[in-house]
């Protein structure tokens, strides 16, 4: 076989696939995504054709010739063979100057993908990209330039170029498991739990250790009996002590048993069915409202509040909010509902979804001899896929009891997270193996696992209670939220204290009161995801509104306009909200005007010639969110002249997809006035930078990148008091500058992430919904965002992209079907993630706001664009229909079923 | 994704086909090594080597080998079919029959016409089509002789065929007089380019249609009706829905109502378009 021109003549192994071969020749360019076809990531061109090679049977094509993207413009369709190794093909310069790519995990697939097909290239089908929605993607497919070179000083403000772009096209960007492979690697593989609840009675391990290539074996004997969270935030107390390494009681199907460490991946694989467990099945209960009913089996009893954070585990519950606030005058929500003109009461749905980050949970663990910092000891490395190194490294080091001058963990450019990777999953098996082998082990996730070991978004049910007078201004807002958090209380409290604040704090109402419970079950755990808990609870609320401006036959934005808070107004949510969150700028009335004026454009060509079976109608929804997560979130920035001219700057937060690097580098370089390929980002590494909570909350640019400001700001002071003129007084600073007088000045700064801000979200949709198939065509798609003085329009642009595809599947077809515990969808084919062809091109408007808090007057904006997707696809479909969708996803057979009912049919 | 299996042969005389024990068929593979390998299973005997031809056209009719690649039928048959006045105009929907299948054009480079009928999964797009075809499957059993079954009565419930250990799908056949007739396609899903939930295929013989549901019934369904009547298409679908609970299929791409509300609408369509003359 040739690979990328190289001859290779290793053997196979019987039933290896092309993927792993490939990878096994040093080819990284090919990544793992699905490993079953169905996410086109491992695309390569085989004999000029392209084709999963995940699904290749690698003895069928010894003689073959191989093309990844690492060799695509050499080898590839219309290559040069004469081209520098670096050299770009035509597709790859394309994506990059569309900007077609976020975590770019995808990106190596999609380029051979492109390259391989003759045009006209009609859909993407077999090539799923999470982070886009698939905007940039078509545009680079048309050949649009989306991004621009800045001047020197110039690059805030501007679509300039991630500096990560042409290798992540080119497929040499390492990602997490992609630098090679330490010799005497040991891989991990876990046996799951066959019950959703269950307690080890006898476990016994011996055949397993005895069994070829295997080096250790754990059970719950063997390791540490410290609990912990999954979940990591600033302060590890903000989520309950639930959970063990490994642990005699089994919660849910698919929690560890045991762990098998080998030479090879099979050899882990076959030790795992030589552990012998002999198990107690206790009772299980799935369902949320039963699971806080007297009698209900207990998942977790015993746990306190004070000593585990855990509510009341007697009930199954986590963490509980009950809390009514009438401003003075008023009567409470009763009394309020009941002398309103209108009112609604209602029940609102949400299901579990998978984040599908297209590079699943894996890391790596090694260590180096010492002498680490005083220690004299080893130092373990870890490198993993995560948004936050600081995090697991403290909570590492508490688990191990290690220094944590003796624990460094990095993480390489992480192939998207959304949240699912603010949780510590897999690094903890690697860690306390490599300290017990002494040998580096590497733990990889199945696409499977992502769906059976890894967190989903928290399901919610909400019931709204909501009431306004004649004129639409609202009395009352009353909100009880029940979440399921499953066998786990990782970011139980987190996403319901979030989820119910600002889509409660939104709308002013004299009456309110919230109450929310999240509640163990014997499912799958929840955990952190997109929006945090305010997409479910937005959902709701959103839904409440509208069905109320249309009983009083007010106009959707109209109603919204009387109701929502302006700045001046108190943040309230079950009583006022005392502390740090500011109107640092306040954008929602533009956002509002946006979207209404887009939506009242006259119809769009699509609906021309549609039957009479089709009915049309628009909806609208908003959605507000603070621009950094609340009690401190902390960074440290230092930017130091390197020896070459150029600065670097060290930085702890991780580049998932995020885009902070590059803004990072815009800030950087905006501040020192110089070009912005001056300036280089080495984030996400404990040993490098200093401390940074991490990439969660949207917290890159706003926290990190206000840091990597006012450090930039200082060097640049300092440089040129050191030497007159360094950096103010040239003209010309696109040329590198001799600096062996000043190399390795730096400077440093940080920031804790208060007070904080609040950014805004309008979506509007005008939809066709056939009645006789619950079929539902997007016809006009409009998005305006209140993101203060935008940093990188593609870059924003493409978050919110991508954020609305996301809010499209969770809204319209992603599920994951749980049935007694068994998660049932656990491939893509049966988790439907948006392809491209699913997803319209939605109009993006950006509001005219100036923050006082954020960089250079920027907001955060990542998270938010999701969340008011749902409720105004709903809302469009409710106008079109007289039907109401209450539960999510709004699927064509749940939707044909709501209007044949309503029909009588 | 790699298989925990120990052995690969590559079949190139039928006497290769003569399974040890542990050994299943490898087809294309592009079902088999999307999933881990059940239990029990330890070596493959790849059928790509036997070199059979892909597909042929005679005075008999069409042949299809079993490990005829999806991509091969499209540029092949497929294209055959593609004038919608000619001998072959039977095979107008075999386009359409592949692109029902969730799988990528780059899949259907390798996954083959005889892996996706033995899988006899619901939504196996080739059963429909071959079935709609009234195409009989030869099949190489492991005495060295062979047999032949109605493609339509392969699959007994959903993901089993009638094949026992050994038996191999030689080739499926379609006599010369179907090609001429003409043929109707149907399909939805929750997604348009998602799995599908139920999908119609028909074909017009003489004064009277046959229609086969597939995706929406656990195994094929086909249904005789006189061109243009519906009220008879109604008939034969009440009398299914009246079999019993297990009628209309279920699973995470569509609920057991919306799939019969949606193959009678299908039906009733495919039955239109195969009425007049």
């Amino acid at each position: 076989m040739r690979i990328d021109g190289t001859e290779t003549t290793a053997e196979p192994r019987p039933g290896q696939c092309l993927r792993t071969y490939l990878r096994e020749q040093g080819a990284t360019a090919v990544k793992k995504g699905c490993d079953a076809g169905d996410c086109g990531a491992c695309t390569v061109l085989l004999d000029g054709a392209p084709v999963p090679s995940c699904l290749i049977p690698a003895h069928r094509v010894a003689g073959a010739e191989v093309v990844t993207a690492a060799g695509l413009a050499r080898f590839g369709p219309g290559g040069d063979p004469d081209a520098e190794p670096g050299a770009l093909h035509p597709v790859q310069r394309a994506f990059v100057e569309a900007a077609g790519f976020q975590c770019g995990f995808c990106t190596a697939g999609l380029v051979c993908t492109v390259a391989g097909t003759p045009p006209p290239l009609v859909d993407l089908k077999g090539n799923l990209c999470r982070c886009t929605g698939y905007r940039s993607i078509r545009d680079a497919l048309a050949g649009r330039v989306n991004t621009e070179v800045a001047e020197p000083g110039q690059a805030f403000g501007r679509a300039v170029v991630a500096p990560a772009a042409a290798r992540v096209v080119s497929g040499r960007e390492a990602y997490t498991l992609d630098e090679p492979a330490p010799p005497g690697l040991l891989h991990v593989a876990v046996l799951g739990s066959p019950h959703p609840h269950a307690r080890i009675t006898r476990i016994d391990p011996a055949a397993a250790r005895a069994a070829p290539g295997v080096h250790l074996v754990l059970t719950h004997h063997d390791v540490p009996d410290t609990l912990y969270s999954t979940a990591r935030h600033e302060n590890r107390l903000d989520d309950p002590d639930d959970t063990r390494i490994l642990d005699p009681v089994l919660r849910f199907v698919g929690q560890r048993v045991a762990v098998a460490v080998a030479e090879t991946p099979r050899q882990a694989r076959a030790a795992l069915a030589l552990v012998d467990v002999e198990y107690e099945t206790l009772p299980a209960v799935f369902d949320p409202e039963a699971a806080r009913q007297p009698g209900a089996p207990l998942v977790h009893p015993g746990r306190t509040p004070d000593e585990h954070r855990v509510a009341e585990a007697s009930r199954n519950v986590v963490a509980q909010l009950h809390e009514e606030y009438a401003e003075p005058g008023h009567d409470g929500v009763a009394a309020a509902l009941a002398a309103s003109a209108a009112t609604v009461e209602g029940t609102w749905t949400t299901d579990r979804v998978n984040h599908v980050a297209l590079e699943t949970h894996g890391a790596r663990a090694w260590l180096t001899p010492g002498p680490a910092a005083g220690t004299g000891q080893p130092v373990l490395h870890v490198r993993t896929s995560t948004q936050v190194p600081f995090l697991v490294r403290d909570e590492l080091a508490r688990l191990l009891d290690l220094p944590e001058e003796r624990v460094r963990v990095v993480a390489g450019r992480v192939g998207g997270g959304f949240g699912g990777k603010q949780e510590l999953l897999v690094e903890d098996v690697v860690a306390l193996a490599a300290l017990r082998t002494g040998r580096p082990v590497q733990w990889e996730l199945s696409r499977e696992q992502q769906f059976t070991l890894v967190p989903c978004r928290h399901p919610m049910r909400i019931g709204v209670r909501a009431g306004a007078d004649a004129d639409g201004h609202l009395t009352a807002l009353a909100i009880d939220v029940l979440a399921d958090t499953g066998a786990y209380g990782n970011h139980a409290p987190g996403v319901l204290f979030h989820g119910v604040h600002e889509s409660m704090a939104v709308y002013r109402a004299p009456n309110k009161r919230v109450d929310a419970e999240s509640v163990y079950t014997n499912n799958v755990p929840s955990g952190a995801f997109r929006g945090y808990g305010l997409g479910q609870v937005q959902f709701a609320i959103e839904g409440a509104i509208d069905e109320l401006a249309a009983r009083l036959g007010i106009d959707p934005v109209e109603m919204r306009r009387r109701n929502v808070i302006r700045p001046g107004d108190p943040f309230v949510v079950g009583r006022p909200v005392d502390g740090d969150l500011e109107y640092g700028s306040y954008g929602l009335d533009q956002c509002l005007d946006l979207v209404e004026k887009a939506l009242a454009r006259g119809p769009s060509p699509a609906e021309t010639g549609l039957s009479g079976e089709w009915s049309v109608g628009r909806g609208v929804a908003l959605a507000m969110i603070a621009t950094i997560p609340p009690r401190g979130h902390f960074t440290h920035a230092r930017i130091t002249l390197g020896a070459d001219g150029d600065f670097v700057v060290d930085v702890g937060t991780a580049e998932f997809g995020n885009g902070t690097t590059t803004v990072h580098a815009q800030i950087a370089a905006t501040e020192l006035g110089v070009p912005v390929d001056r300036v280089r980002v080495r984030p996400s590494d404990t040993a490098t930078a200093g401390y940074d909570t991490g990439a969660f909350g949207s917290a890159g640019s706003v926290v990190a990148g206000l840091a990597v400001g006012r450090a930039a700001s200082a060097l640049k002071t300092e440089l040129d008091s050191l030497s007159a003129g360094y950096l103010s007084g040239r003209t010309d600073t696109t040329a590198q500058i001799p600096s062996t007088q000043l190399a390795g000045v730096g400077a440093e700064a940080s920031h804790d992430g208060s007070p904080r801000s609040v950014a805004f979200n309008v979506h509007g949709f005008r939809v066709a919904v056939h009645r006789g198939t619950g079929e539902v065509r997007i016809l006009r798609s409009v998005h305006a965002a209140d993101a203060g003085v935008v940093i990188n329009p593609e870059q924003l642009r493409g978050q919110i992209d991508g954020g609305v595809a996301q809010a499209l599947g969770s809204a319209m077809t992603e599920r994951m079907v749980v049935r007694d515990g068994v998660v049932v969808t656990r491939t893509l084919r049966h988790y439907r993630v948006p392809q491209l062809s699913d997803v319209p091109v939605t109009e993006v408007l950006f509001a005219d706001t100036v923050d006082r808090l954020g960089p250079r007057g920027a907001k955060s904006m990542s998270e938010a664009p999701y969340n008011p997707v749902a409720p105004a696809l709903a809302n469009a479909i409710a106008d079109a229909t007289g039907v109401r969708p209450r539960d999510l996803p709004i699927q064509r057979d749940r939707l044909w079923e709501l209007l044949a009912a309503a029909s009588g049919r | 994704m790699d298989l925990d299996i120990d052995t690969v042969r590559t079949a190139r005389t039928r006497a290769d086909c003569t399974l040890r024990p542990g050994e299943v068929f490898l087809g294309g593979g592009t079902f088999l090594y999307s999933e881990p390998v059940p239990a029990g299973v330890t070596g493959l005997v790849d059928l790509t080597g036997m070199g059979w031809e892909p597909w042929s056209v005679d005075g008999s009719g069409l042949r299809v080998a079993g490990t005829c690649t999806l991509e091969e039928l499209v540029s092949g048959p497929g294209v055959l079919g593609a004038d919608a006045s000619g001998p072959y105009r039977a095979l107008g929907i075999v386009g359409q029959c592949v692109s029902a299948l969730t799988l990528s054009a780059k899949v259907a480079r390798t996954a083959t016409v005889g892996g996706n009928l033995a899988l006899g999964l619901p939504v196996g797009s080739m059963i429909g089509l071959f079935a709609a075809l009234s195409a009989r499957a030869v099949i190489w059993t492991p005495d060295g002789g062979s047999r032949e079954v109605a493609v339509s009565d392969l699959v007994t419930r959903a993901g089993v065929v009638e094949l026992a250990p050994g038996e191999v799908i030689r080739e499926t056949r379609v006599t010369a007089a179907v090609l001429g007739q003409r043929t109707a396609f149907r399909r939805v899903s929750l997604t348009p380019t998602g799995r599908t939930a139920a999908m119609v295929t028909g074909r017009r013989r003489g004064d009277g249609v046959a229609l086969v549901l597939t995706a929406s019934v656990p195994a094929p369904h086909v249904l005789l009706v006189r061109a243009n009547d519906h009220d008879g298409l109604d008939r034969r679908l009440r009398w299914i829905t009246g079999l019993g609970d297990g009628t209309w299929y279920e699973d995470p791409h569509g609920s057991r109502e919306w799939r019969a509300a949606m193959t009678r609408r299908l039906a009733h369509e495919a039955l239109d378009e195969l009425g007049g003359a």
